[in-house]
């Protein structure tokens, strides 16, 4: 075990003064996630909200016609702006998104209690368009509510018989789990951040060591090789760790920065699922390093296994994909396949859902298991002849 | 001393070591002689056990490689083909690392690089990261590194490769001081001159074989050869005529 710390200590010592191993494990890792992730959120969030509030610019023709409604309209928060010729052209050539016009018949049709033609004209493949659309055409909605009611009580009828149906929202998300469906991408991250801490440790420690020659040299120590392994594995759980801890440190910070409240949405990584999460992802990390171990070690360079390393990061895409497309209520089995079982587990721990103990169980033992079985395979390989020369 | 026995090793079909046996005693160096390709390599990486043989023993003091592979790496100090530092220690550093791999107490250690740094004239090195060091100064770290743990029995694959006159004067005056101290070295080199200056017995290898094994006096006289070069020639020479044969 002695040669197994010395192994450990010495690949911390090297990795602490490459600034290479630094930046990745400390730095970017752990801030790649959170950063892109608040990016898209904020941008997302921030056209939703300032549409919601804004102004809407439209092009209005013929508002000489109809004088009152565009005045009911101007306070519900429509700019209206001169007319443009030939608006069909200049909508489709997106110089004009989205313009208002009242029909020649307009003024006629509404003395007479006939109903009189507005045209909403947009782009419907122009992407943003939809809320301002939306909006419009909600505002021109309440006009008409309005106006119908106020005919039926100067007819003398109750303005309820012009109301047959009446519809109330009531969402039943809780606000976490309104929050958690945004953050369905924050396992995803917290992974690859893991993969990211780990990943230039595990290359630099058999890959790297055997191009830069100092593998065969060590080799002829008298230590055990299934000792260096762990060694190494040791150093690449250490940096990929502290990598993970550092990434939830800077999504519970980021957190602080979004404007979920404004979403009416509660998103809290505080200390305590930090806690949660933390120990729930160690048999994980441990998978993760010593697969990136074993990888490298077949890898013949350097740049191979970057390579199949880069290639191994997308795994965990796939649990993500299938998450997102399908969020059905997981079966208890899916707990139990690595990957899949921790991003249920921590989008559990973002929803305030309570974890049963059982499936946290299932989902460690699982993973624990496999971590054993590629441990087993790779200290096979270490000790093949192949690991040091490649003949 | 190194007692290797009918040592065979192939890579898929390609034989490296067929059939190669000698002995390198305590308190002379021995060659191992050969043009590149011979198997000189193969034959040292079986010797600190890096690949296993096919066939055959080796013996370092009594102790059966094949059965107790840790305690023979204990035995030897090795400078492998392929010696490697990490740039980003330092010399001292380097050095320490493998004598902590090799079990050596700390303090043993300590005074054990102090006495290799005076040995090998690396006072101006020691304590500097590694990266950017000449050629020269890189095999004197590793060949410290190979040292550290005070082993009997050195085992060296091609030293002077790379170095410069003077760095191969003070590496010789270095094996010379390690012979005076009763240790058994092994040397591998394809550089006829190198073996002149130097060994006391000389292993001749070819095509993975054992073509001559003797003191060099011995060598001329079986090659009918004034000059070690010339018997030198006419051994490998009748060798790759044998092989054709």
């Amino acid at each position: 075990m002695t040669a197994a710390i010395t192994v450990y200590l010495k690949e911390l010592r090297e990795s602490l003064r490459d600034r290479r191993v630094l930046l990745n494990a400390l730095l970017i890792g752990p801030l790649l996630g959170p950063i892109l992730f608040t990016m898209i959120l904020r941008l997302s969030l921030a056209t939703e909200l300032e549409k919601a509030d804004k102004p809407v610019p439209v092009v209005v023709i013929g508002a000489e016609r109809a004088p009152n409604l565009i005045e009911a309209l101007k306070q519900q928060g429509l700019v209206p702006e001169p007319p443009v010729k030939d608006i069909e052209r200049a909508v489709q050539a997106q110089s004009v998104n989205l313009a208002l016009r009242i029909s020649e018949g307009y003024a006629t049709d509404w003395e007479a209690g006939r109903p009189a033609q507005v045209e909403i004209i947009y782009d419907s493949s122009r992407r943003g368009n939809g809320t301002q659309v939306d909006r419009l055409r909600e505002m021109l909605r309440s006009y008409e509510r309005r106006t119908s009611v106020m005919r039926l009580v100067v007819r003398g009828l109750s303005p309820q018989v012009g109301t047959p149906l009446v519809i109330a929202d009531r969402d039943q998300a809780t606000p976490q789990a309104r929050g958690a469906l945004l953050f369905a991408m924050l396992p995803y991250f917290l992974i690859l951040t893991t993969f990211i801490g780990g990943m230039w440790l595990a290359i630099d420690s058999t890959a790297g060591e055997r191009e830069r020659q100092s593998l065969e040299p060590l080799l002829a120590n008298p230590v055990p090789r299934g000792q260096i392994l762990l060694g190494k594995l040791g150093a690449g759980v250490t940096f990929s760790f502290i990598s993970l801890t550092l990434g939830l440190i800077a999504f519970s910070i980021a957190a602080h920065f979004l404007p979920v409240q404004r979403l009416e949405m509660s998103l809290r990584v505080g200390p305590r699922d930090i806690a949660t999460i933390l120990p729930m992802m160690i048999p994980l990390v441990l998978l993760i390093v010593v697969t990136q171990m074993l990888v490298s070690a077949f890898a013949k360079s350097y740049r191979e296994a970057q390579t199949w390393l880069g290639l191994l990061q997308l795994v965990p895409v796939i649990p993500s994909i299938l998450l997102a497309v399908a969020p059905f209520s997981p079966p208890p089995w899916m707990y139990a396949v690595p990957l899949l079982g921790q991003q249920l587990a921590i989008t559990q721990v973002l929803r305030g859902e309570p974890i049963v103990q059982t499936t946290l169980f299932l989902c460690t033992v699982a993973t624990l298991a496999a971590f054993a079985a590629v441990f087993f395979v790779a200290q096979r390989v270490y000790e093949s002849e192949r690991l040091a020369v490649n003949a | 001393m190194i007692e290797v026995e009918q040592l065979h090793k192939s890579f898929g079909t390609k034989v490296a070591v067929d059939d190669v046996s000698f002995t390198a005693r305590d308190g002379e160096i021995t060659g191992l002689l050969g043009p590149n390709g011979a198997g000189k390599t193969t034959t040292l990486r079986m010797l600190y056990t890096l690949l296993r043989p096919e066939r055959g023993r080796i013996i370092v003091d009594g102790v059966d490689a094949a059965a107790q592979a840790l305690q023979v790496r204990a035995r030897l100090g090795v400078l492998p083909d392929a010696r490697g530092l990490y740039k980003r220690l330092s010399a001292r550093e380097n050095i320490d690392y493998y004598g902590r791999l090799q079990g050596v107490p700390p303090a043993t250690a300590r005074s054990r690089i102090d006495a290799l740094t005076q040995a090998l004239g690396m006072q101006d090195i020691i304590e500097r990261r590694v990266e950017g060091f000449s050629q020269g100064e890189r095999v004197k770290v590793a060949i410290a590194r190979a040292m550290v743990h005070d082993p009997r029995n050195v085992v060296l694959d091609e030293p002077s490769n790379g170095l410069d006159v003077m760095a191969t004067r003070s590496l010789r005056e270095f094996l010379r001081n390690l012979r005076s101290e009763g240790r058994c070295v092994l040397y591998s080199t394809h550089i006829m001159q190198e073996v002149a200056a130097l060994c006391d017995r000389i292993v001749i290898i070819a095509a993975g074989r054992v073509v001559a094994n003797g003191t060099p006096e011995a060598l001329r006289e079986q090659a009918h050869e004034q000059s070690l070069e010339e018997a030198f020639v006419k051994i490998i020479g009748s060798a790759a005529v044998g092989a054709l044969a």
